[in-house]
């Protein structure tokens, strides 16, 4: 139920409304519960709520984090993990 | 910036993380470690994404009360019912639509003629109520933080507009109290909780405190992307390893650590904090939204004089079991033979987010519990 997805802002209505944009769908939504939204602001809309700004940068951080795992993953390992064998000697506590 | 979805759903970033939960699990050595997400979210995509199947067999992580719709009482099925009975149009989520009453659903009684209408967003209403104003609408108030601050924006709204023909019978929760009640009992041993996402970016990271500084238990909140639950368990088992509980939040693109002031704000105006009856979990104190004063001409079981009593439930679902974690959903005696989603005899089969349905969608209790059902 708690399921959102991050929209972004392209028009806001004077009653507390506005209009929302993924991919080419537009929808509209309620902005009340953000503080100060804006148009170009990626939100994460909720039952037609945003409930929410996200953070284009901190999205960007982790993505990058998860980018580096993965080349990490490639350059060490070059092959797929065994995930039943438990690997040992392995890990640090 | 590519595309969000795809940045947390990078295959070898996956077998990156898959490959550091086996080097913990093993670190862990002999100790066995019990975990719990509290967010129907996170049990649909654990489900779906098969990352059970990459947690070391020591660790165990098991679902908790994280669907708003499980948890509600068949006695509030019922009082929506006697209210539809009164000439009430009911509006809804279509996710409490098979909700077993006590003898029937909502949708059983609206395939008998009853009034029940299902909204995407209960703004929708405003609009519903406005275009028919001789009949009295009622919302269906089921949720936790992340549908109660939407809830509280309609109510305020209904106020500010002077809808006289719109109600609101509410069976809000809040989550904080469920995990009070989780984190005290001994038959749970819960070791640490992997925090729900957008019932965080409401109430915030820093509402965990109380469970990783009191309680001992290790708190991270994320995301419900693979990638995010798979980080957020590493996260979690690194902290259990240096014996160092604190609360972490891995889904900072969204949660900020005093969450949305601004949806507080609008939840604090709209409703009070009342005792609420959980299936499963009995009556926890405070962890129900009541409509407050100022609004409460807008409660429907005040509006229509029925308050919302206990129901009875069937004795041989144990959905209740099931939201504390104490057995998975191929533990119930129903599970796939006879409830199934199509004919659910519980909360937790009906939801999308319900384990027993996101076990059953997705489970491999599937093969062995019935034949035949495609998808």
């Amino acid at each position: 139920m708690c399921l959102a997805v991050p929209m972004t802002v392209v028009e806001i209505t004077p009653d507390g409304g506005g209009v929302v944009e993924l991919e080419g769908v537009r929808r509209s939504i309620r902005l009340d519960l953000l503080e100060a939204p804006g148009v170009g602001d990626i939100v994460i809309v909720h039952a037609g709520y945003a409930i929410e700004t996200l953070d284009a940068d901190e999205a960007e951080a982790r993505m990058a984090l998860f980018r580096q795992l993965a080349q990490t993953y490639e350059r060490e390992l070059g092959g797929p993990v065994d995930l039943v064998a438990r690997p040992r000697g392995e890990g640090g506590g | 910036m590519m595309r969000l979805v795809d940045g947390f759903r990078q295959p070898r970033a996956a077998k990156a993380l898959a490959q550091r939960l086996a080097e913990l699990g093993a670190a862990l050595g002999e100790r066995r470690v019990r975990l719990m997400e509290v967010c129907g979210s996170h049990t649909m995509a654990i489900a779906r994404h098969g990352l059970r199947d990459l947690l070391p067999p020591n660790v165990t992580l098991v679902s908790g009360p994280g669907c708003p719709v499980c948890v509600t009482d068949p006695g509030y099925v019922d009082a929506a019912l006697d209210l539809a009975e009164r000439g009430a149009r009911l509006a809804t989520f279509g996710d409490m639509l098979r909700v077993p009453g006590s003898d029937r659903s909502l949708e059983q009684a609206r395939a008998d003629g009853a009034s029940v209408r299902v909204f995407y967003s209960p703004a929708q209403v405003l609009e519903w109520a406005a275009a028919e104003p001789d009949q009295p609408w009622v919302v269906l108030a089921v949720g936790f933080e992340t549908t109660a601050a939407p809830l509280a924006a309609l109510a305020l709204e209904i106020r500010r507009r002077g809808l006289s023909n719109v109600s609101l019978l509410t069976a809000t929760k809040t989550v904080p109290p469920a995990l009070d009640a989780l984190v005290v009992d001994p038959a749970l041993a819960i070791d640490g909780f992997l925090c729900p996402a957008h019932v965080s970016a409401i109430i915030g990271a820093e509402a965990y405190r109380p469970y990783a500084e009191e309680h001992g238990r290790a708190c991270v909140v994320a995301g419900f992307e693979p990638l995010d639950i798979l980080d957020g368990t590493v996260a979690l088992l690194e902290q259990l390893l240096r014996g160092e509980p604190r609360v972490e939040n891995r889904y900072d693109r969204v949660v900020k650590p005093e969450g949305n002031r601004t949806a507080q704000r609008a939840i604090a105006r709209a409703f009070v904090p009342v005792d609420a009856p959980w299936r499963g979990l009995g009556v926890i104190p405070e962890s129900g939204l009541a409509l407050a004063p100022e609004l409460a001409d807008l409660d429907a079981a005040i509006r229509f004089e029925r308050p919302v009593t206990a129901g009875r439930v069937n004795p041989a679902c144990r959905c209740g079991d099931v939201l504390k974690g104490i057995i998975a959903p191929s533990g119930c005696a129903l599970f796939g033979k006879p409830c199934t989603p199509d004919r659910p005899f519980g909360p937790c089969m009906v939801s999308s987010e319900g384990s027993c349905a996101a076990a059953w969608r997705y489970g491999r209790a599937r093969a062995t519990a019935t034949t035949g059902r495609t998808e």
